[in-house]
């Protein structure tokens, strides 16, 4: 590993204004600690935040049907909270069903949702070519690569990782906003508007700006107790996923008044199916609703011979998801 | 203050000027002409920092000076010479460096050390002594939980913590909650049975 300065500022103020290029938040250090071994990430300081003001931004707090969530709030903490388990379930199963409980335990939210692609060929710098590590180096895994891993939406020609997490698309799904402190101060955005598409550029991933600080998520309408999220892997557990979904149903008698979609292990960035919703919406929910609405989904994807089951298993995913959403209390 | 948004109570923006200035205003052109991603780089290669840190190791103090690099494993291993935790996988992927970090279940090849100071580390070494075995090490002989032992100081601290999170309830749950512990020897169900004998004597 290379050497790095360490920091540790009490406040989150601190953080912001005392930060220099080159630097890094560090929260858990899961994320950056693996790929700072791998030599993939070089950072010149580490700025540890994880324990910024006592805990002033590990919370989770309900305002009526509001929930806001600070960013530094551990994994385990979140996936245990009985209030979040009953009210949106699929936030919870999100985050329990990722990693195991020792990561769960150091990682926060903040830097889930931040975590870096899976490509082997991003992590192994023996590799020379791989646009999102080294810009205009080109790609590794599309110049006949083992491809079984990649992503099948959201793809370019010049990166097809797959986004690893399970978190953001419970977040996408629920129309999160991310609450940022920056160099000019307290701003927010769309989570939806955080991770960019690769496209000519993969190694641009967020619109986050080196020094901007992820301080809380907050949700105003998290109250989906018919929710969950489903998700399917090599193995049952410890493992990332093949294909997800996170899936929200509100029903008026048996007409579906809401749905949210946010499928995973299938696209480059959390993936939001809005068309899929669209077609839910004012229907019934029934399994050939549910399949019409899957094919719509991955109408746009684009497959490598490896990755090309992705769709039926994305499709299929997505359908058991929603047919188990569907049999939850509402 | 108008600007403020009002979810943004915690943070004072005035401080954040008044505290900034004169840093933030030289850098922030820099900072942000680069977007998130990519491998970080950077040009100056920084020097080795070293940093005091004090340690409460299986309840004793401990004052060492750290390379920033070192991770909480290999300080335990190398530098304090308490060789129990194993190094399987180094990149998070197997359990077998597991200890206690202020009492939660931590993978130590990912800590860095400094990340440690001022807290409480509990390894197998601290858990028992070959006289006096902690209840999920008599459980672990009992049971044969394992074989070629290696994973076995990782499942056995990660055990302990299944069941003081109350994530022993069943064998299924027993299972996913041992799930970041793995066996190449492939001792699971003697491991699960192990859990379940110590889960009577713990909580008992
Ligand atoms: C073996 C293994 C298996 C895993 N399996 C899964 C899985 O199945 N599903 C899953 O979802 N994840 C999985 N993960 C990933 C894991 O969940 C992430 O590594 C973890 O959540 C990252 O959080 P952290 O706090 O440790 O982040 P860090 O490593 O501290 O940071 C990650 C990134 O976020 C930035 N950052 C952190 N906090 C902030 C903030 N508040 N504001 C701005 N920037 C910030 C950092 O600069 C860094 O770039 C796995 C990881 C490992 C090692
Ligand atoms: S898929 Fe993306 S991350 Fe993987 S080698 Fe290609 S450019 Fe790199
Ligand atoms: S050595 Fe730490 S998880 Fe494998
Ligand atoms: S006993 Fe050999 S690895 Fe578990």
């Amino acid at each position: 590993m290379r050497p790095f300065h360490y920091d540790k500022p009490a406040t989150a103020t601190d953080a912001v204004t005392n930060f220099r290029p080159g630097a890094q938040y560090f929260a858990g250090g899961t994320t950056m600690v693996d790929l700072m071994k791998l030599d993939v990430m070089k950072p010149a300081r580490l700025i540890d935040i994880s324990g910024l003001e006592k805990g002033r931004y590990d919370f989770i707090k309900w305002s009526g049907k509001s929930l806001r969530i600070g960013a530094l709030t551990p994994m385990t903490k979140l996936a245990d909270d009985d209030k979040v388990r009953a009210r949106v379930p699929m936030l919870s199963d999100a985050l329990w069903l990722a990693a195991s409980p020792q990561i769960r335990n150091m990682a926060r939210i903040g830097g889930n949702v931040l975590q870096r692609t899976r490509c082997p060929y991003f992590r192994d710098t023996s590799y020379e070519q791989c646009n999102k590590r080294k810009p205009g180096s080109g790609c590794a895994a599309l110049d006949g690569g083992v491809t079984r891993h990649h992503a099948v939406l959201g793809t370019s020609d010049k990166c097809i990782a797959t986004y690893p997490g399970d978190f953001a698309q419970a977040l996408v799904a629920l129309d999160a906003v991310v609450e940022i402190l920056g160099e000019d101060g307290p701003r927010s955005l769309r989570f939806a508007d955080l991770h960019v598409l690769p496209e000519a550029r993969p190694d641009r991933e967020t619109t986050l700006a080196p020094s901007d600080l992820i301080i809380a998520f907050s949700i105003e309408d998290a109250d989906f107790p018919r929710s969950k999220y489903l998700k399917i892997r090599d193995r049952e557990s410890y493992a990332y996923a093949l294909a997800s979904t996170a899936s929200a149903l509100r029903m008026d008698g048996n007409t579906i008044a809401d749905v949210r979609l946010g499928l995973g292990g299938v696209a480059t960035t959390p993936w939001r199916a809005r068309e899929a919703e669209a077609a839910l919406r004012g229907g019934p929910a029934t399994e050939a609703q549910f399949a019409r609405a899957a094919d719509i989904a991955f109408a746009g994807a684009s497959t490598t011979d490896e990755n090309a089951f992705k769709v039926e298993l994305g499709k299929r995913t997505m359908v058991r998801s929603l047919l188990e959403t569907a049999r939850m209390e509402g | 203050m108008a600007d403020r948004s009002p979810s943004f109570d915690q943070v004072s923006r005035r401080g954040l000027i008044k505290g900034g200035v004169a840093g933030a205003a030289v850098t922030s052109v820099q900072a942000k002409a680069q977007v998130r991603g990519g491998a970080e780089n950077t040009a100056a290669e920084p020097t080795v920092q070293r940093v005091p840190i004090t340690l409460d190791i299986n309840g004793q103090h401990r004052e060492l000076t750290v390379d920033t690099r070192s991770t909480l494993l290999d300080v335990l291993r190398h530098d304090l010479e308490l060789t129990g935790s194993k190094k399987g996988c180094d990149h998070g992927q197997c359990g077998a460096c597991t200890v206690h970090l202020d009492g939660t279940r931590t993978l130590s090849c990912l800590t860095l050390a400094v990340q440690a100071e001022g807290k409480a580390v509990t390894t197998i070494e601290g858990l028992g002594s070959p006289d006096n075995l902690h209840p999920m090490q008599r459980a672990f002989v009992d049971n044969d939980a394992f074989q070629c032992g290696y994973c076995t100081p990782g499942q056995i601290m990660s055990g302990v913590a299944c069941i003081t999170e109350g994530h022993a309830g069943s064998d299924a749950e027993i299972r996913e909650y041992m799930s970041g512990n793995l066996c190449r020897c492939a001792a699971y169900p003697n491991i699960v049975a192990a859990v379940k004998q110590a889960r009577g004597e713990m909580e008992g």
